[in-house]
């Protein structure tokens, strides 16, 4: 399925779980698109994923891209629009039978495809791989996967475009996944489209580029652009297009009635945004080279992606586990002028103090002062005399919930019993919240083996 | 001629785990091989002493004028582990753009902002 001279259009329609809900619906219905892609998973997000499914097996997906698709789902098979997102979680099935469902529910039985991925999710193999020798050693420290072992709360592989080319190629119009990697979502439609060979590494790493540049959805098209960011318009801003051409070369651009701008500032500051060593970004189908991109401003919000090198991927694929790691809550509290800084570090002094004598022995107390300091520190020089107010904001943690819970009932006591002008608290008393680690790790690919099945709703 | 670094360059900044990293971008051509002079690895762990606890790394990237910088130990735990307002190193982009650095005299006429 070739296509020369013409190219494919692969819109990003959400950067992660609580993205803007409109951006997808914006992307189908304001231009044409080939294929609407969307990242749902964040690191954290499989490990609350994965609490949910435990509290109801039904659940554990990301819930909005059900009623997402009851929008647009029509109007995607009048246009021919293919969606693939990993909104699956740790319950892709699941996800799967609400989108069938909700297909029929819009009228389109017999009309759609959907197609779901499966076989990321190692939390129920995770003895079988230690005993087969798989450490599952953390890639930053060195330590092995037994010292988490009884406080795992998700472990799932990361997945290339392998899967979802095949639910591709079976007609799915719909692909749902659980953990791919993000670049997969892009990439995977483009070696599709233009019938690459698994080891054209060159266009492979292309289409690696153009995920990258799609992962986070308005980040490449203005959104937190540090350049000239008075003039964008951000109320309806347009997500990015990747147009793609059979040689690799792409166009990133947006719809010409939205917002935002797509320029080489903008899409350059992506391209860094999360990266570690541009020579090696390894991916389960290729490590590309990002040293070798090349980007030129063609148009007015386009500009052409070309030159980029990649070689083979490793033996390797990525594990995502996360554990419980203790408890933590923050609360705050803001004090108005005259001498709110001192206030608020009299107050702090004060739930330090009464900390110390319940003897509630925790791992971290941190505290900020928000509006003198508190992103930038000793970088942002001399504070202006007496500031209008400032917010207290005083944070633990423990391995314990009830600490944590003591912690959460000091914070309203200052309000009568502490320095003057103390507002803001109406909120009520902070949460306390599960700290979920993050543990890296890799597993030979031999080991995992993705599922792909194809259902017409 | 000594200007801050915003004058010169824009910036986006990230997480990966207790790990920061910054893109840092040349704003014109002519100001990549200032940045590459001034913006070394030492120097910005001087820069962020206080905030981050590890090594700082740079890499080169001549194809879009930019470098990118890994901060070890930068994020007090990494983002879901730590306490503070910016656990995912999101205005670190900022605080960077933030240095004194010199810029030759002959290109004054290309400063912007």
């Amino acid at each position: 399925m070739s296509i020369s001279g013409k190219s494919v259009r692969i819109a990003s329609g959400q950067g992660f779980w609580g993205d803007w809900l409109e951006a997808p619906v914006r992307q189908v219905e304001v231009g044409p698109i080939d294929y609407l892609v969307m990242d749902y998973l964040a690191e954290v997000t499989m490990s609350i994923l994965q609490k949910q499914r435990n509290r109801d097996p039904s659940q554990g997906y990301a819930r909005d891209f059900v009623p997402l698709l009851g929008r647009i789902l029509p109007l995607c098979v009048e246009k021919g629009v293919r969606v693939i997102a990993n909104a699956g979680g740790v319950n892709p099935l699941s996800c799967r039978d609400a989108v069938l469902e909700t297909a029929q529910a819009a009228g389109l039985a017999g009309q759609v495809r959907i197609g779901v991925i499966t076989g990321d999710d190692l939390m129920e193999r995770l003895d079988d791989l230690l005993s087969q020798g798989v450490e599952l050693r953390n890639m930053d420290t060195g330590e092995p996967l037994t010292m988490v072992r009884d406080r795992i709360q998700s472990a799932n592989a990361y997945l290339g475009a392998g899967p979802i080319i095949a639910a591709l190629e079976r007609g799915a119009e719909v692909v749902i996944a659980g953990r791919t990697t993000d670049t997969a979502l892009t990439y995977a439609p483009m070696m599709f489209e233009h019938a690459w060979p698994a080891d054209d590494w060159d266009k492979i790493a292309a289409g690696v580029v153009a995920g990258h540049i799609n992962e986070c959805g308005a980040q490449a098209t203005g959104g937190n652009t540090g350049v000239d960011w008075q003039s964008i318009d951000y109320s309806d801003i347009g997500y990015p297009i990747i147009e793609s051409h059979a040689d690799g070369q792409f166009i990133v651009t947006k719809h010409e009635a939205l917002g935002g701008r797509v320029t080489v500032p903008t899409v350059s500051e992506q391209l860094l945004y999360e990266m570690g060593d541009p020579a090696e970004y390894i991916t389960p189908d290729c490590t590309a080279d990002f040293r070798t991109i090349q980007l030129e401003q063609e148009a007015v919000d386009r500009v052409r992606v070309f030159g980029v090198r990649g070689a083979p991927p490793t033996e390797m694929l990525k594990v995502s586990v996360s554990y419980l790691a203790g408890y933590k809550a923050v609360g705050t509290m803001t004090y108005s002028w005259p001498d709110a800084l001192e206030k608020a570090r009299a107050a702090d002094r004060t739930i330090r103090a009464r900390l110390e004598r319940l003897g509630l022995g925790f791992a971290e107390v941190h505290t900020e002062y928000l509006g003198a300091g508190a992103c930038h520190g000793p970088l942002a020089g001399p504070l202006p005399p007496d500031l209008p107010e400032v917010e207290l904001r005083i944070g633990v943690k423990h391995s314990e919930r009830p600490p944590v819970d003591r912690f959460t009932r000091e914070i309203a006591a200052l309000i009568l019993a502490g320095p003057p002008t103390a507002t803001g608290f109406a909120g009520g008393r902070p949460r306390v919240q599960e700290m979920v680690a993050y543990w890296p790790a890799l597993v030979p690919k031999k080991q995992i083996e993705p599922r792909v099945s194809v259902e017409v709703a | 001629m000594r200007v801050r670094l915003l004058q010169v360059a824009h910036a986006r900044s990230g997480d990966k785990g207790d790990t920061a990293n910054i893109g840092l971008i040349a704003l014109k051509p002519e100001f990549y091989p200032v940045i590459l002079k001034e913006v070394t690895a030492e120097r910005v762990k001087r820069h962020f002493k206080g905030i981050c606890q590890g090594d700082v790394e740079r890499f080169e990237l001549p194809n879009l004028v930019a470098l990118n910088f890994l901060l070890r130990r930068a994020l007090g735990g990494g983002g879901t582990l730590s306490l503070r307002t910016d656990a995912q190193g999101k205005t670190l982009s900022a605080a960077l753009l933030r240095m004194m650095i010199d810029v030759p005299d002959e290109l004054a006429d290309l400063l912007e902002r």
